[in-house]
């Protein structure tokens, strides 16, 4: 199975010579402007410098795709990046608990908890037919409670019913015992405003937690929230543990920045977005379109992306062109490899193919053992002229003085000769199979990885 | 020290303008990129927004500081009072003490204060012996109009209301008319939040402004827009749109008790040269004070 991925790395390089790479200079440049967009969409400043730090080395040396400018190519480097931090995992709201399921939503005053509580509740009826007493534990706010009540009762959604004069914990109490007697599956606890430096408001929260026990505590902020997203968001993580993140008032022409401040400084996905005060406005968070709107560049990325995709298929055809040409010897795998070094070792390679989106995924689970390129490397240098172009020659004693010469051992040059035998075999199939041969290599199976640990 | 400053100070106030140009030459500096690069940094964490922190940047760069003024622990002094400079001319008193009547109308976008303030604003104008009419026109957020009465009833302080989902415009009707039968000073109205960017929520409020001209040409006298000190530079286009509504007189800046530093309010200054009317400390009745720039430029630094 070792071809497919092999083949691939060719095609990338029976493009080099075509391909200019982003130096320093253009990296700074480009991050400059991207520093800008992110201030101006209120990604907090110490963020946006982490970001920047973290992503220069990730463009410095890519390649810069035909008809793209450097700028362009950073800016497509940037969003995929944004994309990837601010989480392509799918989060769905943790319901692995005996019930009654106890979520506890908390954060600044009108970031929309209590709204997002009726909605929470709403969405898990409708997504798992699970039935959610709301509680309110705002005894501070006028009519806090009979806001949630009132958000129950219009959308038979059931409340605790309100007692005057009773603290939080007492409500909480009262709240548990009739769930488990009523029934219901899950029980939203919506708590009222607090700024997160008022301590004797932090130390309820903590207080409520460490007596509910809840299985998951919400953040729930505004994503018109400004260079202050880092603060708030890292002080309610110190005081409670905060599983999730909801985003309210997406439905505004904010940027959003708050998003990657708030991800990035606490590490807890955002699950939900607001989308509006109606009860069903609240939508699963899909990193992408968040990284659009605090970079502010979407139609340069999906440019790029165009681009991409049409240089996928002109390589794919090249690739295809070369095979039929025919043969493949030591000494051109031993080219490939000393170039394949240069440009940053086995990943550095695997991460400039085009679409290798799942290939990198594989990568990234699966440990590439960099130092096989220099034994590979020392293996075909070890051999003479015409064992490279002839490998058939290669018998016992050969590969004996081969392992020797290289420092390596007989399973490795055997190891080698066997991928290069599958090589050629993969290729002949090709160059007989035409375009069908290549499509589906996308997928390259995990033993081929295991291949080259 | 005192003593050397005297000196000095002394020496030059009595030199001529050669050794006046002298000291500039010789005590006077501009300052380094490092404390700049430091203040502008500052300035976008106090959600200044990085157009304008980069215009106060050069403006401070062009300028020259003596040895003692450019010493980091001064120089956000001198920061401060540049700030102050900007937003004093946009000082507004909350409480007029004449004896015009007035219609406030109170706007914003969700969750920013908007009901709570109308609490606060209904003590203080009390406590200045103002006679106090408050619309519910939030017949929209569920237990909005709640909410409000419960501030008026500790206010004492009379609301008019409707069923809700009443029209707001009709409520903010019912309220100016109920005022000027009954020799109110100030007609208060709570209108629900709404973002900028939704169309029929801004002809709502717009249609608001309408109906209360039919029984007053001159209202709304007032109409203060409540922005978030968290919100960041979203406040702009804010600003912006509520503003095609109708003027916006007053400025409203609430939850400046956290961490946020509100200092878009910089922005809008450069910008819109909307009066400041007041800030939001807290939640409790008390908690709202007078705007005074000086003051809020201190804390900035703080
Ligand atoms: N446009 C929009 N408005 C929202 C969204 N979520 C909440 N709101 C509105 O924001 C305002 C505040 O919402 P609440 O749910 O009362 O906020 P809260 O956090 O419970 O407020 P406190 O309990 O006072 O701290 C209300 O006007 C809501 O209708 C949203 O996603 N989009
Ligand atoms: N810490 C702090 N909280 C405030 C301040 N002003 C208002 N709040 C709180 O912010 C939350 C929202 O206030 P509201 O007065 O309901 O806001 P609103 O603009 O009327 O909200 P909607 O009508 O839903 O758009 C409440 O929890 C208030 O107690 C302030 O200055 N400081
Ligand atoms: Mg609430
Ligand atoms: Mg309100």
């Amino acid at each position: 199975m070792f071809e497919s991925l092999t083949d691939k790395i060719e095609s990338a390089f029976s493009f080099f010579n075509r391909i200019t790479r982003l130096d320093e200079k253009q990296a700074d440049e480009g991050l400059r402007k991207i520093r800008q967009a992110l201030l101006e969409s209120d990604v907090s400043l110490s963020v946006a410098k982490e970001f920047i730090n973290n992503i220069k080395p990730k463009i410095v040396g890519q390649e810069v795709l035909k008809s793209v400018t450097p700028g362009q190519m950073i800016v497509k480097i940037v969003f995929d990046e944004l994309v990837k931090v601010l989480g392509d995992e799918k989060k769905e709201i943790n319901l692995k608990a005996v019930p009654p399921i106890k979520i506890l939503v908390v954060g600044l005053q009108g970031s929309g908890k209590t709204t997002t509580s009726a909605k929470l509740a709403k969405y898990l009826e409708k997504q798992y037919s699970k039935k959610s007493m709301l509680v309110s534990l705002d005894v501070y706010r006028p009519a806090a409670q009979r806001q949630l009540e009132v958000l129950g009762n219009s959308n038979s959604i059931k409340t605790l019913p309100i007692m005057d004069g009773q603290f939080p914990l007492e409500i909480s109490k009262r709240a548990i015992n009739a769930a488990s007697l009523s029934g219901e599956d899950v029980i939203i606890f919506d708590t009222a405003g607090r700024t997160q430096i008022d301590q004797q408001m932090m130390m309820e929260l903590k207080q409520l937690e460490n007596d509910i026990q809840p299985s998951e505590i919400i953040l729930v902020a505004d994503s018109l929230t400004g260079q202050d997203a880092v603060n708030i968001a890292s002080e309610f993580k110190k005081t409670v543990s905060l599983s999730s993140i909801i985003l309210t008032r997406i439905d505004g022409d904010g940027k959003g920045g708050a998003a990657l401040s708030m991800k990035s400084i606490t590490g807890c996905p955002i699950k939900f977005l607001g989308t509006g005060e109606g009860i069903d406005e609240m939508e699963v968070f899909h990193p992408d379109r968040i990284a659009n709107r605090i970079l502010g560049m979407g139609d340069v990325v999906s440019l790029v992306e165009k681009v991409s995709e049409g240089l996928e298929k002109e390589k794919i055809e090249e690739l295809e062109e070369n095979f039929k040409k025919g043969s493949f010897t030591f000494s051109d795998y031993l080219k490939q490899i000393q170039q394949m070094k240069k440009a940053g070792g086995m990943s550095g390679v695997l991460s400039m193919l085009p679409g290798v989106s799942k290939i990198k995924k594989q990568m990234e689970d699966s440990d590439l053992d960099e130092s096989l390129l220099g034994k590979q490397e020392a293996i075909i240098l070890s051999m003479t002229e015409k064992e490279r172009d002839n490998p058939r020659v290669i018998d016992g004693s050969r590969k004996k003085r081969i392992a020797n010469g290289s420092g390596t051992d007989i399973s490795m040059v055997n190891k080698l000769l066997k991928q290069h035998k599958m090589m050629t075999t993969m290729m002949k199939k090709m160059s007989k199979g035409g375009r069908g041969a290549l499509e589906g290599m996308d997928n390259v199976p995990p033993e081929l990885f295991n291949n080259l640990k | 020290m005192g003593f050397l400053k005297n000196l000095k100070e002394g020496l030059f106030k009595s030199s001529s303008n050669i050794s006046e140009s002298v000291s500039n030459i010789f005590l006077k500096s501009k300052p380094n990129e490092k404390i700049l690069e430091e203040i502008e940094d500052f300035m976008i964490q106090c959600d200044f927004g990085i157009d304008v922190a980069s215009k106060f940047k050069l403006i401070l760069a062009n300028k020259k500081f003596s040895e003692e003024e450019l010493k980091k622990e001064n120089f956000y002094n001198i920061f401060s009072e540049e700030v102050t400079k900007i937003l004093q001319p946009l000082e507004k008193k909350i409480v007029n003490t004449g004896p015009d009547f007035k219609t406030i109308i109170v706007c914003g976008v969700n969750g920013t204060g908007k009901t709570t303030t109308i609490g606060k604003l209904s003590k203080l104008f009390k406590n200045h012996n103002k006679k106090v009419v408050i619309g519910a026109a939030d017949t929209f957020r569920a237990a909005a109009i709640d909410q409000l009465k419960v501030w008026c009833d500790k206010n004492n302080t009379e609301m008019i209301q409707s069923e809700v989902g009443a029209d707001p415009a009709s409520v903010a009707f019912k309220t100016l008319e109920y005022a000027k039968n009954n020799n109110k000073d100030l007609c208060i109205i709570d209108t629900a939040g709404r973002l900028q960017n939704k169309k029929n929520l801004m002809e709502e409020f717009a249609k608001i402004v309408r109906v209360l001209k039919k029984i007053d040409p001159d209202a709304p006298q007032e109409t203060w827009i409540v922005l978030d000190a968290t919100t960041g530079q979203n406040a702009i286009a804010q600003i912006e749109e509520f503003q095609k509504i109708t003027p916006l007189t007053g400025i409203v800046m609430t939850k400046l008790d956290g961490t946020a530093k509100g200092g878009i309010l910089v922005a809008l200054a450069d910008r819109f040269k909307i009066p400041i009317v007041a800030i939001g400390v807290g939640e409790k009745e008390e908690d709202l004070n007078q705007f005074i720039a000086s003051e809020y430029s201190q804390a900035l630094i703080k």
